[in-house]
């Protein structure tokens, strides 16, 4: 995640149409009687980022664990890079809303975990970690605990620990839902230049309005009860303005009240 | 504890206990307890005796054999237990009857199955800790946040991945405290176990000192075993405090 200001980069944002690097096929999942996804189609461009946003309870995070292959649909199936996905594979990466580091394992060698388990050899594997760790700024921490870390160095080490498999795709569970509000504007604002600098699909689950629109290529609305997609939302003008213009942007405020008055309803 | 402004160094009450039994021992009340002082005199001649060493040997062998078994097969099985929930039905009760019975009642069983030597002396040592050390593998296991095992699967973790990587050592503070009591238990076991199946070890020191009323030797024996399995379990507590210092933070 380099700190830098955002670049402009006009090819970015591609109409759609554009190749999927993820497809999801009537997917259907059921919990015993409770029917969490009914026949759920969505297609996820690649190089872009997707925000699948909706209320608590519309089976969002069932989808992406879905396509991370951690949870079986129960009918449908989902196509990565044109083949079906049977489980977790090495072309996708998972951000985990409470970090899932190791506790007893360093900052290096939490993030080296994903490395160890594809079978890279130790001396390779710490020294790709450490480059990571020091692109999310956490240089100097390579030997501490996670508990010695604040919340927002944490997620940074998930994160790092996601980029180091060096995935196509890159699955984010509400990956900022645990920090504090200035720690996740900054993590925002990363989060554009790593879609921007970064060749790779992201696939981002929020219930944030605001930060859908903030980050996304494309926002998913899922609707609960039986989750389903309700409209897919393209915004295209705002993007290249640079970070600090996006939230004064008409069609950026536009984007955040029409998706509240169509979630509203859904809010007990 | 302070006492007239000076600070008590730990287990200075047990002076009190020494001249409490110094004191009793002395008033002859019964042969049964002679003075401390008496048995304090045998337990440094009888310590550097060979029949007390070859005891200590065979003691120390059967116990850390048996402790081995108890610790190995009780950390796989418990593990394995609390990630899978069709083992866990199939033998659950079966630990928790074993946790509670009285092991010593199988002791016999133990001798016509494996003989009157070695093999069952470790075995009886084995059985006594290995039931604790499952229980907490167990429910060491069954505390690990899920999301951490999801992150495993999210990376390719192989089973054995899996096993040695997170599930051992997220278990780990509780595996250490089922070790802990296991070998506490183990050392009951090894002595009861001695007791009943041979005559070899302490267990042979106790028969023959007790059956020829040398009560100065079978108190002198004593206070080594005690002492022992003390020092045993307190450096382990000490090891757990050092390992679970992370377990509060996770």
């Amino acid at each position: 995640m380099a700190m830098s200001q955002i670049k402009e980069a006009p090819n970015h944002i591609e109409v759609v149409g554009s190749d999927s690097a993820v497809s999801v096929r009537n997917i259907t999942k059921n919990y015993g009687e409770v029917e969490a996804l009914r026949d759920m189609s969505l297609e996820f461009p690649r190089g872009q980022l997707t925000s699948l946003l909706g209320p608590s309870g519309c089976g969002k995070t069932t989808l992406l664990k879905i396509i991370a292959g951690l949870l079986l649909p129960t009918s449908g199936y989902v196509e990565v890079n044109g083949k079906t996905v049977q489980g977790p594979g090495p072309d996708r990466a998972f951000v985990f809303q409470d970090f899932a580091l190791l506790p007893w394992a360093t900052v290096l060698n939490n993030v080296a975990f994903g490395l160890e388990m594809r079978g890279v050899a130790k001396s390779e594997r710490e020294a790709i970690a450490e480059k990571y760790i020091g692109d999310v700024g956490l240089s100097g921490f390579e030997h501490s605990y996670p508990h010695e870390l604040s919340g927002g160095m944490r997620q940074r080490v998930g994160l790092a620990r996601a980029l180091s498999v060096d995935a196509d795709d890159l699955l984010m569970d509400e990956p900022f839902s645990a920090v504090d509000e200035q720690t996740r504007r900054k993590f925002q604002e990363d989060l554009l230049n790593l879609v921007q600098n970064e060749n790779k699909t992201f696939i981002f689950v929020t219930h944030s309005i605001e930060e859908a629109v903030y980050v996304s290529d494309q926002i998913a609305i899922l609707l609960p009860r039986p989750s389903r997609v309700s409209e897919i939302i393209r915004p295209s003008s705002f993007r290249n303005k640079g970070v600090d213009n996006i939230r004064r942007d008409p069609e950026y405020l536009d984007i955040v009240d029409d998706i509240w008055s169509s979630l509203r309803t859904y809010v007990e | 504890m302070h006492l007239f402004g000076y600070r008590l160094p730990g287990m200075s009450s047990l002076i009190l206990w020494g001249l409490l039994w110094e004191i009793v021992g002395r008033a002859d009340l019964t042969f049964f307890v002679p003075p401390l002082s008496e048995v304090l005199a045998t337990l440094f001649a009888i310590i550097g005796t060979p029949a007390f060493k070859k005891a200590l040997a065979e003691t120390a062998y059967a116990f850390s054999l048996g402790v081995f078994f108890a610790v190995v097969i009780g950390i796989i099985v418990g593990i394995l237990m609390g990630k899978n929930r069709l083992l866990d039905e199939l033998l659950l009760p079966w630990v928790n009857v074993f946790l509670s019975a009285p092991l010593t009642a199988l002791v016999p069983v133990l001798m016509v199955l494996f003989g009157f030597g070695m093999k069952s002396i470790v075995i009886t040592t084995a059985l006594f800790a290995v039931w604790i050390i499952i229980l907490n593998s167990r429910a060491g296991v069954k505390q690990i946040n899920r999301s951490l095992i999801e992150m495993a699967n999210s990376f390719g973790a192989s089973p054995m991945d899996a096993f040695f990587k997170i599930y051992f050592w997220a278990a780990l503070p509780e595996i250490l405290g089922g070790v802990r009591i296991g070998i506490i238990r183990a050392v009951k076991g090894v002595i009861i176990g001695q007791l009943l199946i041979s005559i070899v070890g302490f267990g042979a020191l106790f028969e023959l000192y007790s059956a020829n009323f040398l009560m100065g030797h079978f108190w002198a024996v004593l206070i080594v075993l005690f002492a022992l399995a003390f020092t045993i379990s307190e450096f382990l507590a000490y090891l757990e405090r050092r390992v679970s210092y992370y377990a509060a933070k996770r």
